[in-house]
């Protein structure tokens, strides 16, 4: 069999090599046309404060309108745009994330953070341009492909007690919106690997090469997004097709065994690392199909603060001779590599310093002089990164199996006080706060008691909350959502939200086989609508922009995720059934038995067998045992 | 009954047969007197064959798994705990006086781990007797607005994340500590924590945070322990009082130094959290040395016998015996191990064993008799703790968030030379490890197996299944004397009167007088209610008599009777007619009197039993005899026999035991001697009792009110 089929195999790597270069004629070929399928790979490393390096892969495919190109596709993935327009999708997210974002030491404000920074397990949110009534069932089709699509359990968000409907906080604001989140959905590399083979070369080339399994899921962070826009079929004039932005965002710390051996006094030098140190692996060559593959290294505001390069005030002029060395010759570190390119930040209002982008191509590289680039550091450096206007954490409050209360906390972090107080007008600026919170039904939220501290003080809850939408949740139909939009006083130091639940009962087919474990709450969305984390860096042509800078440019509101909470619910024993059954049988039995037998028994007819008895004669056994009964009856009675 | 017995009375006619079932139920109630001694020797000796009955533990939830991997804490760690151990020891760090220097070491080196760390500043807050409190959950505690700068404690707490972990559950470490006197062991247990810790932050298999809490017990442990677990679970976010602590200039200051001194944003004076607590561990280590083999003892007991699950004492078991060769030691009642009585009847049951086993080999129930001792005594001393309320160690505060939590305490062998101290931090350090291991190897909360046993020894416990069966023996002669009492005063009365009428005639006077009757016994149910409202009263007083300031122990014992005293003589006086008029007829009605009065504590155990069974079983050991035997003495001296002499006799001395003061010194005078007994102890005990809320003090109540009848 083996024998038989291997011809098949080897002429199936044929077809599929000519085709491919069949697609890359047709592609050239196409070129004239304006709008043709792209495909752009990059990658961005970003050394973090503790001692940690982010990595951020992003690539992006896209689609002309099939309007203008028909339904065949070179490089889109053919799934996604079936699944567009099967389902009239406007615009999704799903994200596979496993861990935590430490929003404190790896910041909050900028647009990495921001939009990458996902809850663990998986959220999936969605946009659909069909008419009300029909979006539940597109989610529901729209849950069970992607389920089917990414080895995922993503079909248990089609019931509509898991998802929710956002009236107006949630950041795509319109009413077509459905989101949903799976808390406990464990995130490996069968989730990796469909969503790599929507990537034309897979990870056999270029930036995914360095997608190493082992080294990827042995990180702090991980999370691995999917973004889809489509204008395909909108009523407006505008139309740019589909576009497929696949992100992964991994927190990783370079060489961890050498970080134990050092000293005290080492601690603070920031590891020094390579990608090949990081991942295992190099960068050789570009992929073909790819219109650009650059790798970035980003030094945020507060490192460049820090590191103090010589000529920060000419920092323009400094950027438009690109040849110049200051930037990346720096007495603190030296990189391995020259960069192609240097970006300096657009200056901005929010803060004094820049943040620098070096820029590698990946093109000049070949299998023979793979692409390595390293960081060696050569001072300690301490930085913060920029965090979020207020720090939130949420937790549970009480203790038994009746009732608690949940809390979200807001902290103010010294970070952005500056800058806040510098936004006031006249002493009265307010800071704008919004929450979306998801509740399953059984934690019984009720929304009357909210309660609201605004430094340490118990408030009015209408001093402080402009806007409030609350749909209670229904008994195993739908989940509560809260959404509050506050406004609190910019110089507030902590605030609090409160709220009361009760735990319900669940019915005993309703446990999931882990029940003991308890139930997830959703974590709750804080967004900053007034502030916008974005980063602009100065270009020379705008034209051939990368889609990752561009993509930083937008303006998005800072957002921020809460813990996913853990509620202990009461469980049955649940070997009670049985117990239960058994019980129940002994008690019809015994109801039943007596019943027939009353039912059943003839009383006169009794005694005059009695009596009968009686009169006949009896043997003398029998005899003397009733006579013995009687005295034992009759003294039993006598003695009371 | 009344019904049967006229029947039979009046003709001859062939009786329908009675149903077995109340034939039997006739049978055990005319048959009382039998039966209930039958019961109550049976109750005493199961309860006794208990360590007998025992079962060997086992795990019960196969994903702990513990000691399936192999210990990873390596004599790195350990080092780095050493050297904390002597920076600690050190008498530099000891200059400061309010102790903020160790705490500061502490929270560095927690720092250099790259850990998250907080101070959590408390002020002491004493229990607070609520009388009607005695089941509702912990709340946050009351405001006070009265706190000094100079009584506050600092908690230090370091938090690990798990680097894959979700956050949604949490391990805690706790280590009390002392700063201002603190012994060598006390640092030497930080010393241990702190190499698992520094391991901890650098494995890959950590699935939930780890949180160690290193508690300022210069107020004492339970009570550091407390006030962390209240800002954990319930948070006052409208403190008034911050504002005055913040003035205090210490806590600011080493807030600021910490500040300034470590870069980066670990460190903060706010409150950090973690997620649900999965379990805790409270880590202790003596100073005294144990003379022949590094031991560790288990805590378990928590308030109102509240047990953590069998499950996590069965990791500490298996890993202390079968990994790290420490021997493992539960509480033990000594002054039991030396008694003869108990030996000679382990060596019956040894022999009973043996007999049996000769008769069928497969019959093998029976322990040597030194096992036997051993267990009783670890038997009592858990009956003991878990009737009496209080916990044994700040694990108790744990158990009140419904989170599994015991007390390891490692008395280590020799004198700590360095040598030795390495090993203790090494095999202490990997057992702490193994467990928490095992712990974060739980899916699912510990739920598998026991909350309700007694332990007999760390490695054997009887479950709640077995040891019911005494119990139920104990208290079942109860309703079936009530009944027969009952039965009696109705069929008595209802004798005199059938002899002056004739059988024939029953007229409807005489079933109306038949309905009067039977509602007699809510006369004699009114009396007993009278004496159980002075039993409450008696009870709640000592938390008004607590509320006079600046007085010494004996006099508020001292005002305590005088003023039950005096309740007793106003409930009389208020209630003074229908007392006496039940008292007028108390000679002929004490049969009903005693039939109510049994039920009622027939029904009071049985509740007690579902609440705190070790209260019960203690309970019922002492009011079963009282209630059976309790006759008025006049009686007893006007029959003038013997054998109600005797009974007699039995009812004062078994009234005065059972007089709970009286119980008090009793065993007081057989444990330490007579000589030292104060009043006022007695006073302090009961002080104890009700900080803790104990439901002992609710039985308190149920005794004295029996003792009144007796």
């Amino acid at each position: 069999m083996v024998l038989l089929q291997r011809p098949h195999i080897l002429l199936l790597l044929i077809d599929t090599h000519q085709f491919l270069q069949c697609w890359i004629a047709f592609g050239s070929a196409n070129e004239e046309g304006q709008q043709q399928e792209e495909f752009s790979e990059e990658l961005l490393v970003k050394p973090l404060p503790d001692h940690k390096l982010l990595a951020h892969f992003h690539f992006q495919s896209s689609a002309p309108p099939s309007t203008s190109n028909g339904c065949h596709h070179h490089l889109f993935p053919k799934a996604i745009s079936q699944l567009v327009q099967k389902f009239r999708v406007k615009e999704m997210e799903l994200s596979f994330t496993q861990g935590r974002w430490n929003y404190e030491s790896w910041g909050g404000f900028d647009p990495i953070s921001s939009s990458n920074a996902k809850p663990p397990g998986v959220e999936l949110w969605a946009v659909f341009d069909v008419p009300q009534h029909h979006i539940d069932a597109s989610w529901k089709n729209l849950t069970h492909t992607l389920s089917g699509l990414f080895c995922a359990s993503i079909n248990f968000l089609e019931s509509t007690a898991t998802y929710s409907t956002p009236e107006w906080s949630f950041p795509p604001a319109s009413g077509n919106v459905r989101y949903g989140t799976l808390p406990c959905e464990a995130v490996c590399t069968e989730n990796l690997t469909p969503w790599l083979k929507l990537l034309p070369c897979r990870d056999k080339a270029a930036i995914a090469l360095l997608l190493d399994r082992p080294s990827l899921y042995r990180g702090f962070y991980h999370s691995q997004r999917l973004h889809l826009t489509s204008t395909e079929s909108s009523s407006e004039g505008i139309d740019s097709g589909i576009i497929l932005e696949q992100t992964l965002t991994v927190v990783l710390q370079p060489n961890s065994e050498r970080a134990i051996e050092v000293h005290a006094s080492e601690k603070h030098v920031q590891p020094s690392w390579s990608l090949s140190s990081i991942f295992g692996k190099q960068v050789s060559g570009r992929c073909v199909l790819a219109k650009s593959s650059s790798v970035y290294l980003l030094l945020d505001r507060g490192l460049v603060a820090e590191l103090k390069f010589p000529n920060k005030e000419n920092g323009k002029s400094a950027a438009n001779g690109l040849t110049s060395e200051n930037f990346w010759s720096n007495p603190s570190f030296e990189l391995s590599v020259n960069p192609d390119r240097i970006f300096l930040e657009e200056s901005s209002s929010h803060s004094k310093s820049l943040s620098i982008l070096y820029m590698f191509q990946v093109e000049k590289y070949s299998e023979s002089e793979p692409f390595d680039i390293g960081l060696m550091w050569k001072v300690p450096v301490a930085w913060l990164c920029q965090q979020t206007p207020l720090h939130a954490s949420r937790f549970f409050m009480g203790s038994g199996n009746e009732r608690g209360a949940i809390a979200i906390s807001l902290k103010s972090t010294q970070f952005t006080e500056g800058f806040m107080s510098a936004n006031s007008k006249d002493g009265s600026c307010e800071l704008r706060v919004d929450v979306f919170q998801v509740v399953p039904w059984y934690v019984k939220v009720y929304f009357h008691s909210l309660r609201v501290f605004v430094d340490q003080q118990p408030r009015a809850v209408s001093d402080f909350i402009e806007k409030i939408h609350v749909s209670p949740s229904k008994d195993k139909m739908s989940p509560g959502v809260m959404e509050v939009v506050l406004k609190l006083p910019c110089r507030v130091n902590t605030a609090a939200l409160t709220i009361e639940f009760d735990k319900g009962f669940l019915r005993i087919d309703e446990y999931p086989p882990d029940a003991n474990q308890g139930f997830d709450i959703p974590s709750a969305i804080i967004s900053f609508p007034n502030f916008h984390a974005s980063m602009v860096f100065l270009e020379d042509d705008s034209l051939n922009r990368s889609p990752l800078l561009s993509k930083f440019q937008e303006k998005c509101p800072v957002m921020s995720y809460t813990e996913v909470l853990l509620v202990p619910l009461t469980t049955p024993d649940f070997s009670m059934p049985y117990n239960v059954i058994t019980i129940k049988c002994t008690v019809f039995a015994l109801y039943f038995g007596s019943l027939l037998n009353v039912l059943q028994r003839r009383v006169a007819e009794e005694e005059r067998f009695l009596k009968a008895k009686a009169a006949k004669k009896t043997g003398r056994l029998p005899l003397l045992l009733s006579k013995l009964s009687a005295k034992l009856r009759g003294s039993g009675i006598n003695q009371d | 009954m009344a019904e049967t017995k006229e029947k039979s009375l009046s003709d001859e006619k062939p009786k329908p047969r009675v149903r077995p079932i109340v034939r039997l139920g006739i049978f055990l109630i005319s048959h009382s007197f039998h039966f209930s001694v039958v019961c109550c020797t049976a109750g005493v000796l199961a309860l006794f064959l208990l360590p007998v009955l025992a079962k060997n533990t086992y795990i019960s939830e196969n994903a702990l798994m513990p000691g399936s991997a192999s210990p990873m804490l390596s004599n790195q760690h350990v080092s780095d705990g050493n050297r904390l151990v002597k920076d600690l020891t050190n008498p530099n760090s000891k200059s400061s006086e309010t102790g903020i220097e160790s705490h500061k070491i502490i929270a560095q080196y927690m720092l250099d781990l790259g850990a998250e760390v907080s101070f959590h500043k408390f002020h002491p807050q004493m229990n607070q007797f609520h009388p009607l409190h005695f089941f509702s959950s912990p709340d946050s505690g009351k405001i006070q607005e009265n706190y000094s700068c100079s009584s506050y404690g600092i908690n230090t707490v370091g938090i690990i994340r798990a680097p894959h972990g979700d956050g949604k559950e949490a391990i805690v470490l706790v280590t009390p500590y002392n700063a201002l006197k603190s012994g060598f062991g006390e640092a030497l247990s930080l010393g241990i924590a702190y190499s698992v810790f520094s391991l901890l932050t650098q494995v890959t298999w950590l699935a939930k945070d780890i949180i160690w809490l290193v508690a300022d017990s210069q107020y004492g442990e339970y009570a550091a322990v407390a006030a962390w677990l209240r800002e954990y679970q319930t948070p006052k976010f409208s403190s008034l009082s911050t504002p005055n602590a913040e003035m205090c200039p210490d806590v600011n200051n080493l807030f600021e130094l910490k500040g300034h001194s470590i870069s980066g944003s670990k460190f903060s004076n706010s409150f950090r959290r973690a997620g649900t607590m999965a379990s805790a561990l409270v880590l202790k280590v003596r100073d005294q040395n144990e003379q022949f083999e590094d031991t560790i003892s288990i805590y378990a007991e928590a308030s109102n016998g509240q047990m953590p699950n069998l499950d996590l004492i069965n990791v500490v078991n298996y890993l202390a015996v079968h990994r790290q060769g420490l021997r493992v030691n539960v509480e033990k009642l000594w002054s039991l191990l030396n008694s003869s009585w108990l030996k000679s009847l382990g060596e019956i049951f040894e022999s009973l064993a043996k007999v049996a086993k000769s008769l069928y080999p497969k019959w093998k129930f029976g322990i040597p008799a030194t096992e036997y001792v051993e267990g009783t005594a670890t038997l009592a001393s858990s009956l003991y703790y878990q009737a009496l309320g209080v916990p044994t160690g700040p694990h108790g505060a744990f158990r009140d968030y419904q989170v599994d939590a015991i007390t390891l305490e490692i008395s280590p062998k020799f004198s700590l030379d360095k040598v030795w101290r390495n090993d203790i931090l090494l095999r202490g350090g990997r057992l702490i490890e193994g467990v928490i291991r095992s712990v974060n190897n739980l899916l699912e909360k510990f739920h598998q197996s026991f909350f309700l046993y007694l332990l007999t020894s760390p490695s054997k416990f009887v479950s709640v299944g077995v040891y019911m069966i005494a119990f139920a023996l104990l208290i079942a002669p109860l309703p079936m004397v009530a009944a027969s009492l009952y039965v009696d005063a109705n069929s008595s009365s209802n004798c005199s009167k059938g002899d002056s009428s004739t059988p024939s005639a029953i007229t409807d006077t005489d079933e109306h007088s038949i309905a009067i009757r039977s509602w007699r016994w809510l006369n004699s149910a009114k009396l007993v209610f009278i004496v159980h409202l002075w039993g409450a009263i008696v009870s709640l007083l000592p938390y008004f008599i607590s509320q006079i300031p600046d007085c010494s122990p004996t006099t508020s014992f001292m005002i305590w009777v005088l003023l039950s005293i005096l309740s007793l003589l106003t409930l009389n006086s208020v209630l003074a007619s229908p007392l006496a008029c039940a008292k007028a007829t108390q000679e002929k009605e004490w049969a009903l009197v005693k039939s109510v009065t049994i039920s009622s504590v027939f029904i009071g155990l049985g509740l007690m039993s579902v609440i705190n069974f070790a209260t019960a079983e203690i309970g019922a050991l002492l009011m079963v005899p009282m209630c059976l035997l309790a006759q008025p003495l006049k009686l007893d001296v006007r029959a003038g026999t013997l054998r109600s002499f005797c009974r007699m006799i039995c009812n004062l001395v078994l009234g005065h035991i059972a007089f709970p003061p009286a119980a008090f010194f009793l065993l007081k005078g057989m444990l330490d001697g007579f000589g030292n007994a104060n009043v006022g102890d007695f006073w302090m005990w009961v002080e104890s009792l009700w900080a803790w809320n104990s439901a002992t003090y609710l039985f308190i109540v149920e005794v004295t009110y029996i003792f009144s009848h007796g």
